[in-house]
């Protein structure tokens, strides 16, 4: 009976402690007009029988080990040392729960607050909690921030439209039931547009860093501004940019959240990924979701343990400003070893072979006819290509190479039509994108 | 201080390095020195200082692989290692969320299936993966019930009504949509109070009810006895019934809530379809709808796009969005991982295995609770579901809490189970062994909880002490909230504030 244990005979016993018969006899509360319902299921499976399944539905796919992949957009196929993998893979961290019990849980409250202090060197500010879903909603999580900081007495909140635009819609999702206003996201201005619609009535304004296109934006001025109507500036970041790049803290932002994805998880279809989020000290008890401190314990040993609980929705219940319970704990695990292990030195070797082969790329690509890359602005990983085609027509031709090609811009942006949003990482040889760029040369 | 484990910055020296990565092989640029950070303050360990780090720290946790671990409401079942393996499949793993229709068949297919089985087994239209959590899933079933009542231009609607043993998630699910919560209370039976429902319904704000969430089996483990007429009730004033399914372990194969007559319900994958916890998460959170909310629910979800030639043709699978979605409640398709490891747990269980899965958490649920209560106070008298609640509280040892009791199971080798939830019970210890537990650990946990009463009354202190074996001993959870220390890193500019 696959993973039940019980025999026959312990069965019996266990029917007869009970004082029952049947284990159907356990039932009797539950409508009888209702109950034992026939199952349409498929047949039971053996376990040889669903590893075969499972690799055919795995074959079905294309994938980065048959593929090379030049797509990011949100998702990213980076070098994922198998050490990683190996700790996830231990029974004691993937098969416990929410570390309820601090005594038996010292291992995952441990790496969380490593957890939590990496991405608070990583991002420049003070606290980050156990994580969210992903980069979504930590973005949405962070508008119930801002409106909370605010006193819910501020309406507005400020976009850019280079932000993800499935982030965006996360963030329309989340906020539909309450009364504020979502601007700036429709537009197609620059930063100082977005400066433009600060006002007192402003709770917040988010930026994307790198943004959507993968450029750096100026945003020098950008905190000034923003602080001086009372609002917060909320980044969204991708991490392995600020392997290189000036931290957020560094550019006065008071919210930093993002997809902690390209550090240590893999695709995976698109989840489970770690949504990080990270604020300053000032506002740390307005953060939602799993928080670790430090502590003592009776000894005075030094321990770790979930603080500043009374914020969370079991004890605050409808007064709660957020309903997460459930987190993205095991990713964030994933996160803390793979920033261990390529520490300070490794991070940054990997964000300087991102900048070199995306900008080889984009050189070589430059030069062929009839494409042009958008270099205005200074980028990390990711840039955008006008192309002589439909990006579908391009990018089939490059999947009979074997390669997976950039994003469609025309799909979320009517001014992007023939755009494509192309991401080289370390993983991308230069073969793969000398063959990337003959394939994009040769296509008529 | 000492410290059962150092802080990985504490492991560092400057200049090491813990991975092997590739030399650059195209021509190196200069960085624009003006938008390049100073410093960057991670640890500089090698790998093998990381991976004896990352050891001590996972068996500083106690967690199922290890033992017995009922705690209540998470349904702390066996992970199986096949499922493990499956989802590191390259085909499962590294396949990009925005790879083509065409490119993601298989995983779309998967994603289908899973679909369909999970409607059939709680008796839905239609079932959407997206919700990450079971929290979401919440979320995403009270927007959909408040789009459905606005789309009827039927706007006053905004309570929900909720039993005073909700999961807190209930209520704060509620105030994040922007709605009002209408507590009930719970009868003496540990049903929802009917009368109390009814003079709710049939009052001032009838026509101001939304809906209902409530938990079957409630978070007392009990089936609630006058489901139907509750399910009535609401209905009858225009309100529709949101069923949590965070106890789905008690009701596969032994009845569908969609027949019932909920409109919506959540599934956490990570309790009854085996998803490991991950040590808080990733969980996943799909929800399933009757045909009237089908239209509002969160989208993308996988259709059939060209159905399939003949019988030896595959039909070709893709992302829809209902036509009424309340919306994307997340980047891309849901945790896919969580998706393929609970496909692969219901192929193995198939037609005749799913309810064998509630028969036997629900017979090792009944049998701790027959034996357990010849000890303690278990203030409910029936059959119990997949779990029970007893009382913390023994007699002629008035001092001890359930939280010493819990303390002291430590020292047994077992992890507690969860403490004063539900809230209606004084010193609540809500217990769920889970169907994967075999008689003789059962035993064992009995006997252990029999030992302990019988300290408590001669040696009290034993439980006011404990754990004596753990790791650490009881942590000052005051100090931790007045001092928040929350981060080690060295300070860099542009923190603090």
């Amino acid at each position: 009976m696959s993973y039940i244990p019980h025999t026959d005979a312990e069965r019996q016993q266990m029917l007869a402690e009970i004082g029952v018969t049947t284990i159907e006899d356990l039932f009797e509360a539950v409508p009888s007009s209702h109950r034992f319902p026939k199952l349409d299921l498929p047949k039971p499976m053996s376990e040889m029988e669903v590893m075969a399944e499972m690799l055919s539905i795995s074959d079905a796919n294309d994938h980065a080990q048959d593929f090379a992949v030049f797509r990011g957009a949100g998702a990213y196929h980076h070098f994922i040392p198998s050490a990683v993998n190996h700790m996830l893979l231990r029974g004691e961290f993937y098969t416990a729960y929410t570390p309820y019990q601090p005594e038996i849980s010292q291992g995952t409250l441990q790496s969380i607050f490593e957890y939590q202090s990496m991405m608070c060197a990583l991002t420049g500010m003070d606290a980050a909690n156990a994580s969210h879903y992903d980069g979504a909603t930590s973005l949405a999580e962070a508008v119930t921030v801002a409106m909370e900081v605010t006193r819910n007495k501020r309406k507005k909140i400020i976009l850019s439209h280079a932000i993800n635009p499935q982030y965006r819609e996360v963030v329309r999702t989340y906020h539909q039931g309450r009364d504020i206003r979502l601007v700036g996201d429709r537009g197609r201005g620059d930063i100082a547009e977005l400066m433009d619609m600060l006002d007192e009535n402003t709770a917040m304004l988010a930026v994307q860093y790198p943004n959507f296109f993968g450029q750096i934006d100026d945003y020098t001025a950008l905190a000034d501004a923003v602080h001086e109507v009372g609002a917060l500036l909320v980044f969204v970041v991708n991490p392995m940019a600020l392997s290189l790049f000036k931290s957020p803290g560094e550019l006065g932002a008071d919210i930093v959240v993002g997809e902690g994805q390209p550090m240590g998880i893999p695709l995976s279809y698109g989840g489970p990924y770690l949504g990080f989020f990270a604020i300053k000290q000032k506002y740390v008890r307005k953060i939602a979701g799993r928080i670790i401190g430090e502590t003592l314990d009776s000894d005075g040993k030094r321990a770790y343990v979930m603080t500043l609980r009374p914020r969370e929705q079991d004890i605050k219940r409808e007064r709660a400003t957020s309903n997460i319970c459930t987190n993205q704990g095991l990713m964030a695990l994933a996160a803390s070893v793979y920033m261990a292990l390529m520490g300070k030195n490794g991070l940054q070797k990997v964000g300087k072979l991102n900048y070199n082969k995306s900008h080889y790329a984009a050189q070589e690509i430059d030069k062929l006819d009839g494409y042009k890359v958008d270099m205005s602005k200074p980028f990390f990983n990711e840039f955008i290509i006008s192309c002589p085609h439909p990006i579908a027509k391009v990018n089939a031709a490059l999947l009979e190479q074997g390669i997976i090609g950039g994003y469609d811009l025309g799909q979320d942006y009517s001014h992007l039509e023939n755009h494509m949003l192309l991401c080289v990482t370390e993983v991308n040889t230069k073969d793969e994108i000398d063959v990337l760029v003959a394939t994009l040369g040769g296509l008529v | 201080m000492s410290a059962t484990e150092p802080i990985i910055y504490d492991l560092g020296s400057p200049g090491r390095i813990g991975v092997n990565l590739p030399d650059c092989d195209v021509p190196e640029l200069e960085l624009p020195a003006n938008l390049m950070r100073d410093d960057l303050a991670l640890p500089e360990v090698g790998e093998l200082q990381v991976v004896r780090h990352f050891v001590k720290l996972s068996q500083l946790n106690y967690a199922i692989d290890k033992g017995f671990y009922p705690l209540g409401s998470c349904t702390m079942k066996y992970n199986p290692k096949v499922n493990e393996d499956a989802a590191r499949l390259p085909g499962l793993a590294q396949l990009h969320p925005l790879t083509d229709q065409e490119g993601s068949q298989g995983a779309l297919f998967l994603m289908y299936e899973l679909q369909k089985w999970l409607a059939e087994i709680s008796g839905f239209e239609a079932v959407s993966l997206t919700p990450a959590a079971g929290a979401q899933g919440e979320f995403a079933g009270i927007l959909m019930i408040r789009k459905y009542h606005i789309d009827n231009d039927d706007k006053e609607r905004d309570i929900i009504l909720v039993p005073n043993s909700a999961h807190g998630t209930n209520p704060a699910t509620v105030s994040m949509a922007g709605m009002r919560v209408i507590e009930l209370p719970s009868g003496s039976d540990g049903n929802v109070d009917l009368e109390a429902l009814q003079a709710v319904c049939e009052g001032e704000n009838r026509n101001k009810i939304a809906g209902m969430m409530i938990t079957v089996p409630s978070t007392l483990g009990l089936f609630e006895a006058h489901i139907l007429k509750v399910i009535e009730a609401v209905h009858d004033c225009g309100g529709l019934m949101y069923m949590d399914g965070a106890n789905m372990n008690a009701l596969m194969g032994v009845v569908k809530p969609g027949e019932l007559g909920f409109d919506v319900m959540h599934y956490n994958l990570h309790k009854t379809f085996s998803t490991p916890h991950g040590g808080g998460g990733p969980g996943s959170g799909p929800v399933g709808v009757s045909a009237k909310l089908k239209p509002f629910l969160p989208g993308p979800i996988v259709d059939i796009i060209e159905p399939a030639d003949d019988e030896n043709d595959a039909p070709l699978y893709g992302f829809v969005t209902p036509e009424k979605t309340i919306g994307r409640l997340k980047a891309f398709h849901g945790n896919f991982g969580m998706h393929l490891r609970a496909y692969a747990y219901i192929r193995v269980y198939g037609d005749s295995g799913i309810r064998d899965v509630t028969r036997f958490a629900v017979l090792n649920a009944n049998y701790l609770r027959a034996k357990l209560m010849k000890t303690y106070k278990v203030p409910y008298p029936r059959y119990c579901g997949h779990e029970f609640v007893m009382e913390g509280h023994i007699e002629g040892a008035d001092d001890i809490h359930a939280l010493d009791i819990s303390k002291r199971l430590m020292d047994y080798g077992f992890h507690p189970p969860t403490n004063y939830f539900p809230l209606i019970v004084p010193e609540a210890l809500l217990i769920e062994p889970t169907e994967t537990e075999v008689k003789a650990d059962l035993d064992a946990f009995i006997d252990a909880m029999e030992k302990i009463a019988e300290e408590a009354r001669t040696n009290p202190d034993l439980l006011h002490n404990a754990p004596h074996t753990a790791p650490v001993k009881r942590l000052d959870e005051v100090r931790a909230a007045k001092e928040l220390v929350l981060c080690c890193a060295p300070a860099l500019p542009g923190g603090g504030d």
